[in-house]
């Protein structure tokens, strides 16, 4: 075993790291292919709001996340799809309202709150044992629900009002992902932060994309980037003494930039 | 007389303060291969919108196989105009094809081996064997189109609606659609809407015009240039190849 992994901590590392990949793998292939980074972005803001809940109520912040990223998830589904309300609009509504909801509480809570710049930025390397439980509840949870709705959010995906037409409640199929997504930030705010999930939900998908002839090898090899990314980042990190949330972050960052460079250089010779 | 499959009676559809469609009444029956003619703009996709319930009508009511749109995705094979579609999308041409087994099964369940058969089944009528793994995105128009088809057609439905069917496909490859068309309204009941009034008429049975409210409709072998001219406000070359066993069904609806 290498020296690195003899402290637990950089054993829950791993192990977080590993874990998140895999929802960030499945729910990410489908943020890319529908093209609704900007909705995750937005639940994943607003979710701070339930960051402030948890320390107000002195709970774990991960718990009162949960609540507020399926609102926002649900929330803007309906607003866009029901109410005809433009979607960055709704977006916007429920991005800032959430962080407003969040600062006024972490402003009511006594004393200062420990802490919250890692469920901002992440931090992978203070994840405690009892979160890691959490979050395989949550893929378990995520892995069930994609795989018996794999035709319908396929199809959902690849031609909506086809699938209106075929008789699927599109609607509700809709919400269901977006609720997904909202697990999935829940997950991946303790390993790079509510700020930066964005990113990990769509840049190992979209270089995944690249290379993929099916949504489900899309899945496995975002995933698999994921974990790259994470374990690169990590150790980069420890390294260098830098915010491990941030690099991994640009860990990804840099590999997108190659692979769309690369993709772009064979185009052209392609033509 | 045969079992009605499309009723539209008095229907008006207006779309954002603009009248669509209006009082358009039409009946289409069962082993029909309805042609519906009309300039862009003239409300061809908005009644076939209609008649698979994705448009409400304002005024007047549509009904199919009986009832109200929408309500039997299981009889009606859709084939769009032109997909709106990523064409980097990691999808196989069986895995579009199978999605056509949506309505046949029931939710959360996986693809069994009869959608599997169906799905095959389709492909090969299409004459998609060959590319059956081919990414969508790697496809030319026409074979596009023809996956599109073989997506309605693993359904098993009993009405198909296509788009514009040809828009999209070079001159030859019409020519394969429209004899593929000719060889599918032996099983199912066809309306295909298209302003290409150059290529229609194979073996249509019907032919209706279409600009906002139904101009003409009858026999195929009734279609005059001088009406399309006055539907379509300029010259418009028809070219019409009507067989003769089908010139018996006129009056189907009343226009």
């Amino acid at each position: 075993m290498p020296d690195i992994l003899h402290f637990e901590f950089m054993r829950n590392a791993l192990a977080a790291a590993i874990l998140s990949s895999i929802a960030c793998g499945i729910i990410g292939s489908y943020v890319v292919v529908r093209r609704i980074g900007s909705i995750s972005g937005g639940i994943a803001h607003t979710a701070f709001g339930g960051i402030g809940l948890g320390y107000y109520l002195g709970v774990n912040p991960l718990l009162g996340v949960i609540p507020f990223s399926l609102l926002a998830a649900i929330g803007i589904g309906l607003l866009t799809r029901k109410a005809k309300v433009a979607e960055d609009t709704a977006i916007g509504a429920f991005w800032a309202t959430g962080m407003a909801v969040g600062v006024i509480l972490i402003g009511m809570t006594p004393g200062y709150a420990p802490n919250l710049f890692s469920y901002l930025f992440g931090n992978i390397l203070t994840v405690p044992s009892s979160d890691l439980l959490l979050i395989l509840l949550l893929d378990l949870v995520i892995g069930a629900v994609a795989w018996l709705f794999s035709n319908e959010f396929l199809a959902v995906s690849f031609d909506e009002e086809y699938a209106r037409v075929s008789g699927l409640r599109t609607v509700a199929l809709d919400l269901l992902m977006l609720c997904l997504i909202a697990l999935t930030v829940v997950i991946m705010v303790r390993v790079v932060g509510i700020v930066l999930v964005i990113a990990l939900l769509t840049i190992p998908a979209a270089v995944a994309k690249l290379f993929s002839r099916t949504l489900h090898g899309m899945m496995a090899l975002a995933a698999v980037l994921s974990v790259l990314f994470n374990v690169a980042g990590l150790w980069l990190s420890w390294v260098f003494d830098v915010a491990s949330g941030a690099t991994v972050i640009l860990v990804a960052a840099l590999v997108f930039l190659a692979s769309g460079a690369a993709a772009a250089l064979a185009g052209r010779r392609g033509r | 007389m045969s079992e009605p499959v499309i009723v539209c009676d008095r229907l008006g559809v207006r779309l954002g303060g603009m009248q669509v469609l209006d009082s358009l009444s039409l009946t289409v029956y069962r082993g029909d291969y309805l042609a519906v003619l009309g300039p862009n703009g003239g409300g061809k996709t908005t009644l076939l919108r209609v008649i698979l319930g994705l448009e409400k009508p304002s005024e007047g009511a549509v009904t199919v196989f009986g009832g109200p749109p929408g309500r039997t995705p299981g009889r009606v094979g859709y084939v769009p105009q032109r997909l709106f579609f990523d064409r980097d999308f990691p999808i196989s041409v069986e895995e579009v094809v199978m999605m056509g087994r949506l309505p046949k099964r029931r939710l959360m369940r996986r693809y069994g081996r009869a959608d599997r058969e169906q799905a095959a089944a389709a492909i090969e009528t299409v004459g998609l064997s060959r590319l059956r793994h081919k990414r969508i995105g790697t496809l030319s128009g026409g074979e596009l189109q023809r996956t599109l088809i073989a997506r309605a057609l693993a359904g098993e439905p009993e009405l198909l609606l296509l788009d514009e069917p040809t828009a999209s496909v070079d001159p030859e490859m019409k020519t394969t659609i429209y004899d593929l068309l000719d060889r599918l309204k032996e099983r199912h009941t066809i309306v295909l809407v298209t302003h290409d009034t150059g290529t229609v008429g194979h073996s249509v049975s019907r032919v209706a015009c279409l600009n906002c409210t139904l101009g003409m409709q009858g026999p195929a072998s009734s279609l005059g240039t001088a009406a399309l001219e006055s539907l379509y406000g300029h010259p418009v070359g028809v070219v019409l190849h009507e067989h003769p066993h089908h010139g018996g069904r006129a009056g189907g609806g009343h226009a």
